[in-house]
């Protein structure tokens, strides 16, 4: 296997970290004022994030990094074709990231209840405009010989990619309630299950629609691994449906983060080895070797690649086993 | 072109705005670490009750970094694709390797901090805090280190229509990180220093909780004077590789036209920037030969023989920087500096002496040094980047030919003014909670905010 594939494969793997991490993260986030009626509860819902949100933000940030050494011809047409969509995703991480620093920070219930919001709206239009953001890559845009984007911002937005950004909006909503059933306690557990047996459903029915369409849009299914992973994921999220109602929360919660695990595996295989897929030619797509890095570079971030992340991963999971408690009311200090 | 200018509008205004908040970081994250190692070493309350409260202004300090430099990581690809492209065989490396080995322990382990208080042991606990710092310091090397190949490539070559990596030794070695990465994290421990100095004072000033902002200042006191001694040192040998390395960039700092042996430093100038030299200036006779070389009558090139030189080895074109901007910024930079050694000396003096808590007018002083090293920090940069120009990779690639094609103006203004907006919006509500949480002073810091039936009313719908 040459390094190429290898870093594809490192990519996508950041990719699942990150939708899995933040995935419930978002979650957690869009759930902010349907679990937490009032301000104690509030709390509770944040601190259930609160000492991790911030590492797992860092999986998007590894991987931009990750693209950037590895593909620099992706990330610069990426970054620049998806202009406005990016802007607008980096706005509503800069708002959430500082609500759930300051909120806390003053009694007033007007700043209380206006950074509530801004945590809300975040993540709301993040996980919206992630879903947007990988069905285009996927469906292909107006790219030219030179790798230059040439569509425009409404280019990015159609039915297809719509419906897209509706079902990662539902299941990192489901995800988030299932973790908020882990994580918390009392008539908080009860009201995190009604959501996620309401949203579940709905998932559910957007994933089904989301997969016929990519049928007819894109040729993902032409990658006999891609299809497979879309059925793996179609069933993970059946029985993340079953769970919810049986209220097994452990595993229900296991079923959606292998549901998000496995579309975007089936995403990434169903590109590869192409990264960005152009809409006007089929020549004129990025794949992982016209856009990579000299073979010396991505030799040397192979070496710091693999001694690096398994350190990241074990600490990682070293925090979520130091804050593994569900958190009560007696827990928010701070 | 207007795309050119919005471009490099926007990346000044998010740089530096994410500059504000980073040589904070760098500098207050070693400081609480001390802070709470002396607790945990001596066991006395008045170190944890520093750490907390210093703490809790460095944790909405860095929150505003971090999400600051969330921009930064992605803005390259938005605005700067023809870079990206170019360069991205060397630079991306450093970055996710930034990604890799800084910001998650940063990030993970400011997590623990904050939460862990009376989840792990004092050891455990200290330990994280550390965490933070070092690898907050290691961000910077990294960042550096890419920054430093743009100023002085080396270790590439030429392929592919691309500057590609042959020797990453010699990439992470680059000399320039030598000057550059002690330079900036001095300035930011620097930074750290007159922040809780100037705090401290406030504070002793009124007779409130003065045992722990005596002590408080005496770690600010020590670490000031050693970081201070740092800046000035590296920094002169900064200028001193930089007349060989990029003499345009000392050039235009000095406003130095023509060559001369020996050569004078002036001290004030007017830039005539249509006839290429100065309508007035005051020199100083062969300091400047000093300041370059360690002798009175080295000859040093001006910026109209360099410019020809400019022409001769990359074609024709314009190869000055913009003169009275970095003339300036290079003054208000030393300056800033030779005034705070100033000032750091004597509070270290009258500490010694058992005089620093009755020196009202000296206290009074202090928080007036706060802005200081932010100044001196932001014009150290414009000299930094702008001396560059220009050229975005130094003698490799134009900042013109590093621009995004696919990427239209009325786009860029978009980003610019919301960026500017949002950044205004926040600049306001960070300076509110730092005041609220400096006035309110260390212990209440901790109860007040955190019971739990306040604010029961608050509601997110109403
Ligand atoms: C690793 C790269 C890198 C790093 C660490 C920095 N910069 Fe930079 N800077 C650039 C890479 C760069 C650049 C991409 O090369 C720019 C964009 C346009 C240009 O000409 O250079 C630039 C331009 C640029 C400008 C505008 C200059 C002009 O257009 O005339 C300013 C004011 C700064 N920077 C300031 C900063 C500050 C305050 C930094 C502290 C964090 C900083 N830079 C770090
Ligand atoms: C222009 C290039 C830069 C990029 C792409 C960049 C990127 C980033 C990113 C993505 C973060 C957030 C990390 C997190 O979530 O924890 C961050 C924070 C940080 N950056 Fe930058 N940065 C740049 C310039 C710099 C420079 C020049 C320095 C230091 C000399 C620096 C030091 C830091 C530090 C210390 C933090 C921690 C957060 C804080 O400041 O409070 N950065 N940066
Ligand atoms: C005698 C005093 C000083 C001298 C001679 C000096 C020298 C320099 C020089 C020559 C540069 C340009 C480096 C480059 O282009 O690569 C620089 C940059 C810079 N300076 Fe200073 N400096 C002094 C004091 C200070 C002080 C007091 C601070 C802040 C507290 C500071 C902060 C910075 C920063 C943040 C940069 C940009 C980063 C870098 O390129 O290293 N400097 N300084």
């Amino acid at each position: 296997m040459d390094l190429n594939i290898l870093w594809f494969i490192l990519i996508s793997v950041l990719f699942i970290g990150f939708f899995f991490l933040e995935g419930f993260d978002y979650g957690v986030g869009i759930l902010l004022p349907f679990m937490g009626k009032n301000d104690t509860e509030r709390r509770i819902v944040i601190n259930t994030i609160g000492p991790v949100w911030d590492g797992n933000e860092v999986w998007l940030i590894t991987a931009g990094g990750a693209i950037f050494a590895a593909f620099p011809n992706w990330y610069a047409t990426l970054f620049s074709g998806f202009y406005l969509a990016l802007f607008f995703i980096l706005v509503a991480l800069i708002i959430r990231g500082v609500a759930f620093e300051f909120r806390s920070s003053d009694r007033s219930p007007r700043w209380r209840s206006a950074w509530d919001w801004g945590i809300f709206v975040g993540s709301l239009l993040s996980a919206i405009l992630w879903g947007v953001a990988v069905t285009n890559i996927l469906r292909g845009v107006p790219i030219n010989g030179e790798m230059q984007y040439v569509g425009t911002f409404f280019d990015l937005l159609s039915p297809y990619t719509l419906i897209g950004g509706v079902t990662t909006l539902l299941l990192f909503t489901v995800h988030g309630a299932l973790y908020l059933t882990l994580k918390t306690e009392g008539e908080m557990v009860q009201r995190a299950w009604s959501i996620a047996k309401t949203v579940s459903v709905g998932a559910l029915v957007v994933l089904v629609l989301l997969a016929a369409m990519t049928y007819f849009q894109t040729d993902l299914f032409a990658s006999t691994l891609a299809a497979l992973g879309i059925l793996v994921c179609a069933v993970a999220m059946i029985l993340t449906v079953l769970f919810t109602y049986k209220k097994a929360a452990g595993k229900a919660f296991i079923a959606s983060s292998l549901t998000i695990t496995f579309l975007v595996l089936s995403v990434f295989s169903g590109l590869f080895p192409r990264v960005m897929v152009s809409s006007l030619n089929p020549e004129w797509s990025l794949h992982i070797y016209n856009a990579s890095s000299s073979p010396y570079t991505l030799k040397i971030m192979t070496i710091v690649a693999l001694t690096l992340v398994p350190i990241v991963l074990a600490y990682q999971i070293w925090t979520y086993w130091v804050f593994r408690k569900r958190i009560t009311a007696k827990d928010i200090h701070y | 072109m207007t795309e050119l200018i919005l471009s490099r509008l926007q990346f000044a205004v998010t740089t530096s705005y994410h500059f504000l908040f980073v040589p904070l970081t760098l500098g207050l994250s070693v400081l609480v670490a001390l802070m709470e190692t002396w607790y945990v070493k001596t066991g006395d309350e008045t170190y944890k009750k520093m750490a907390k409260f210093w703490g809790k202004l460095f944790l909405i300090n860095f929150a505003m970094g971090v999400v600051t430099g969330l921009v930064q990581e992605f803005q390259f690809g938005m605005n700067w694709s023809e870079y990206s492209r170019f360069m991205g065989d060397i630079f991306g490396a450093p970055l996710a390797i930034e990604a890799l080995l800084a910001f998650f322990i940063e990030s993970t382990f400011l997590g623990v901090w904050i939460f862990g208080w009376d989840k792990l042991s004092k050891k455990v606990h200290c330990m994280s805090i550390w965490l933070v710092a070092i690898a907050s310091n290691l961000s910077a090397l990294w960042i550096l280190i890419a920054n430093s190949f743009m100023q002085e490539p080396v270790g590439y070559v030429l392929r592919n229509g691309r500057a590609e990596m042959v020797d990453f030794l010699a990439v992470v070695t680059n000399k320039h990180v030598f000057y550059q990465f002690p330079h900036t994290v001095l300035s930011g421990f620097t930074t750290g220093a007159f922040f809780v100095l100037g705090i401290s004072a406030y504070h002793i000033l009124k007779k409130k909780h003065v045992d722990v902002f005596m002590q408080s200042a005496k770690f600010a006191l020590i670490f000031g004077v050693i970081s201070l001694f740092g800046v000035l040192g590296v920094g002169h040998a900064q200028g001193m590789h930089l007349v060989e390395a990029q003499p345009m960039k000392m050039a235009a700092a000095e406003a130095h036209w023509e060559t001369e042996s020996p050569a004078g430093f002036n001290v004030f100038a007017i830039v005539d920037k249509e006839n290429n030299t100065n309508s007035f200036e005051i020199k100083v006779p062969g300091v400047l030969s000093f300041m370059s070389y360690g002798t009175f009558d080295a000859e040093v090139k001006g910026i109209n023989d360099l410019q020809k030189e400019a022409v001769q080895q990359h074609g024709e074109g314009n190869y000055i920087p913009p003169v009275t901007s970095l003339f300036w910024s290079f003054r208000i930079m030393v300056g800033v500096g030779s005034l705070l050694i100033l000032v750091v000396l004597l509070g270290a003096f009258l500490y010694k002496t058992k005089r620093f808590e009755n020196t009202t007018w000296f206290l009074k002083l202090l928080p007036w040094m706060i802005p200081l090293p932010y100044i001196a920090n932001l014009t150290g940069w414009f000299l930094a980047e702008q001396g560059r120009q220009p050229w975005i990779v130094y003698g490799l690639q134009k900042t013109a030919d590093g621009l995004s094609t696919s990427v239209p103006a009325a786009y860029i203004w978009t980003s610019l003014i919301g960026f500017t907006l949002l950044y205004g919006i926040l600049a306001i509500v960070d300076v509110y909670l730092i005041l609220k949480f400096v006035k309110r002073g260390p212990v209440e810091a901790e109860d007040e905010d955190s019971s739990t039936d306040v604010a029961k009313g608050a509601s997110l719908w109403t």
